[in-house]
């Protein structure tokens, strides 16, 4: 609905409109440069004016010799964030679920849970190293690391869930039993799919916050590095465009994430409006 | 009186024996004891919080009572499962699954019964005939208007081949105009497939409307379990007939007896009025409590030469205080001087003949076999008749 006003906008849009570009500009300005650079001739420095383009730094990016072990971060840090991904998407769920019954101590357990938020992620990997190392087991960044950045992507993933399921009618459930359904049925056939999309939520703040994390990361991650570690050592070692090529493709593995969940969502919103059963109506002698 | 008493070997009868249900600290159903008889419309008529939602859904296995039994053609189905007790639960929001087409919600006891994908579609398209919902069977829940969702809930609740329906206020979520026809429909339907439905409504006139028998409740406790039209045209207390609407109660104290005529007093105001014929043994005597209910359409209005004139028996004298039309007739409010309401409804033609304006002396009369003697509640009265109070209100 218009409306039917059709004067002239007020000076604040103007105003704010401005503010806004500005803001895009200062997000993508400088990232886009990095952007560009990544695409400098094997000639080419750390700065404009570019000399020639080529792939040449993405090259030189995965060949292990000049730039460490790009190729194994990347790896590590992409089975790390799928891992982080599933639990992170399991507990919450299982979590959002437990919370909807006022246990004994919820509140306690939700405040307990939630403060990992502000604790400090560098002490949380301290910690957690520290922990480790009284125990005498070596940190790893497939176990000690994948504990420590649960905590901090359980705390959004538990939250986004609870905020999922506050909208979610316990007369599904109850409608369900109704109609038959076991625990188990009503879990799969009418919970799971009513909050699938929230999951896909969970999923990818549960993958993203992983792929990037350093702070909680850097102590518990062990002999191996994950990528934010590289990308950090590189900044220090690396004096040529091949960090701009590395800074090019880990935000195209972001937008690939990202693409990834909207476009599942889609599809799940495209597969429940798209009419069913065209096999069964079109047997009917209609 | 009651229809279905004429059908009494139909499945689906309904037994609560002693029924009560309590949530922590708060009573919400009383030690009630209800038959209900099988392929019977019946209407749980009470406000909120009555206890009626909770009767349902302890009649549907949704809650289990704190004592008492529920019996279902006899057997006692406390503890046991919605499908084991041959129920069906039509809730409030309708609880269609969103993410279901209608085919597939309709079809979805058929799946945790096991039924195979395309057998079961087909027999929820069968479903979806009969409640006249074919064309829509491959639409999401959120694509249908609120009549719709509502066949959709229903053809979902009856492909169970239950044995009683539960309704909890089906028609609340429509707008008037769709109430008043999926009213009707929902009356073919309950005979067309000859089953107990037991629905759940705030509303007296959706009540009286479909009910083979209406049961008022107030605060935990049944009021009176009869007939649409006793409940109506014979309310069993002072609660139900303000209640059911349609009705002037005299409430008060018996101050004196003569000649067949009592004196109820309340504060300043006194009204003669006939005593009942019969004296039985609980025959009100002077000093008593005593209540009384006139129809508002059986009330005949004149115009009187002063407020303060003697009205006789059965009659009020007042003030009109208040005239709305209702199409075929008209409700004309009556402030007496003591400020309490009466209700009459006139007939248009009647009305128009001599048009009452406000603040016309009238007085009120009615014949004494109109008179509709009342059951007094012990702690009841206090609350709703302490006063020479007609219900004003609706």
């Amino acid at each position: 609905m218009q409306k039917l006003q059709t004067g002239k906008r007020p000076l604040s849009f103007y105003a704010l409109s401005i503010f806004f570009g500005l803001f895009v500009l200062f997000l993508y300005g400088p990232m886009s440069a990095i952007y560009i650079l990544s695409f400098q001739g094997p000639t080419g420095g750390l700065t404009f004016p570019m000399r020639g383009w080529s792939l040449h730094w993405f090259d030189a990016l995965f060949s292990q010799q000049r730039t460490g072990d790009f190729a194994g971060a990347f790896t590590r840090s992409m089975i790390l964030a799928v891992m982080v991904l599933l639990l992170t998407v399991a507990i919450s769920v299982i979590a959002g679920l437990a919370f909807r019954r006022r246990f004994v101590g919820a509140a306690f357990v939700f405040y307990l849970a939630v403060a990992s938020l502000i604790m400090p992620g560098l002490l949380v990997g301290l910690g957690v190293g520290l922990t480790f190392q009284t125990l005498g087991v070596q940190t790893k960044w497939f176990a000690s690391a994948l504990g420590a950045q649960l905590t901090w992507t359980l705390p959004f993933g538990m939250l986004i869930m609870f905020a999922v399921l506050s909208r979610f009618n316990r007369a599904y459930e109850e409608a369900a039993r109704d109609l038959g359904a076991t625990n188990w049925q009503i879990f799969l056939w009418v919970v799971l799919p009513i909050l699938f999309p929230g999951m896909i939520a969970v999923a990818l703040f549960g993958f993203t916050l992983s792929y990037d994390e350093f702070p909680r990361t850097l102590l518990t991650s062990g002999a191996a590095n994950t990528l934010p570690m590289e990308i950090w050592g590189m900044t220090t070692n690396v004096t040529s465009p091949a960090l701009y090529a590395l800074g090019t493709v880990t935000t195209l593995v972001s937008f690939i994430a990202i693409a990834l969940a909207l476009g599942s969502i889609a599809i799940i919103q495209w597969r429940r409006s798209r009419p069913v059963g065209n096999v069964s109506s079109a047997k009917e002698p209609e | 009186m009651n229809p279905a008493d004429q059908r009494p070997a139909a499945r689906g009868s309904i037994e609560l024996a002693g029924v009560t249900k309590r949530f922590g600290e708060t009573i919400a159903v009383r030690n009630i004891d209800l038959k209900i008889p099988g392929g019977c419309y019946c209407c749980l008529l009470g406000p909120s919080g009555c206890g009626k939602t909770t009767i349902l859904r302890m009649i549907a296995g949704h809650e289990s009572p704190t004592e008492g039994a529920v019996l279902i053609d006899g057997e006692n189905v406390v503890g046991k499962l919605p499908v084991e007790r041959g129920t069906a639960m039509m809730f409030q929001s309708y609880a269609l699954f969103p993410h279901l087409s209608c085919t597939d919600n309709v079809a979805f006891n058929l799946k945790t019964r096991g039924v195979e994908k395309t057998e079961r579609r087909a027999r929820a398209r069968d479903m979806l005939d009969r409640v006249r919902m074919k064309s829509f069977a491959d639409r999401l829940p959120a694509q249908l208007s609120g009549g719709q969702q509502q066949r959709i809930a229903l053809a979902r609740s009856l492909i169970t081949n239950p044995r009683v329906l539960l309704l909890d206020e089906p028609l609340s979520a429509l707008d008037e105009f769709l109430r008043l026809q999926m009213r009707g429909e929902l009356r073919n339907i309950q005979a067309e497939f000859g089953i107990t439905f037991i629905h759940v409504t705030h509303t007296q006139m959706e009540a009286i409307a479909l009910a083979d028998m209406v049961v008022v409740m107030d605060q935990g406790q049944i009021e009176q379990a009869a007939s649409a039209r006793d409940v109506y045209d014979r309310p069993r207390t002072g609660y139900v007939a303000h209640f059911m609407g349609g009705q002037n109660v005299l409430a008060g104290t018996i101050t004196s007896r003569q000649s067949g005529n009592f004196t109820i007093a309340s504060g300043n105001k006194k009204i003669d009025i006939t005593a009942p014929r019969s004296a039985t043994a609980s025959s009100p005597a002077v000093g008593d409590q005593f209540e009384v209910a006139v129809r508002r359409d059986r009330v005949r209005l004149t115009r009187a030469p002063s407020q303060a004139a003697d009205a006789g028996v059965n009659a009020v004298t007042g003030r009109v205080s208040g005239i709305e039309y209702q199409g075929t007739w008209l409700k004309i409010s009556i402030e007496d001087a003591c400020g309490e309401g009466f209700v009459a409804n006139v007939p248009d033609d009647q009305f128009f003949a001599d048009p009452l304006k406000m603040g016309d002396p009238v007085i009120a009369r009615w014949d004494a076999d109109e008179l509709h003697y009342l059951v007094a509640r012990p702690g009841r009265a206090a609350a709703n008749g302490s006063t020479v109070v007609a219900a004003a209100g609706s």
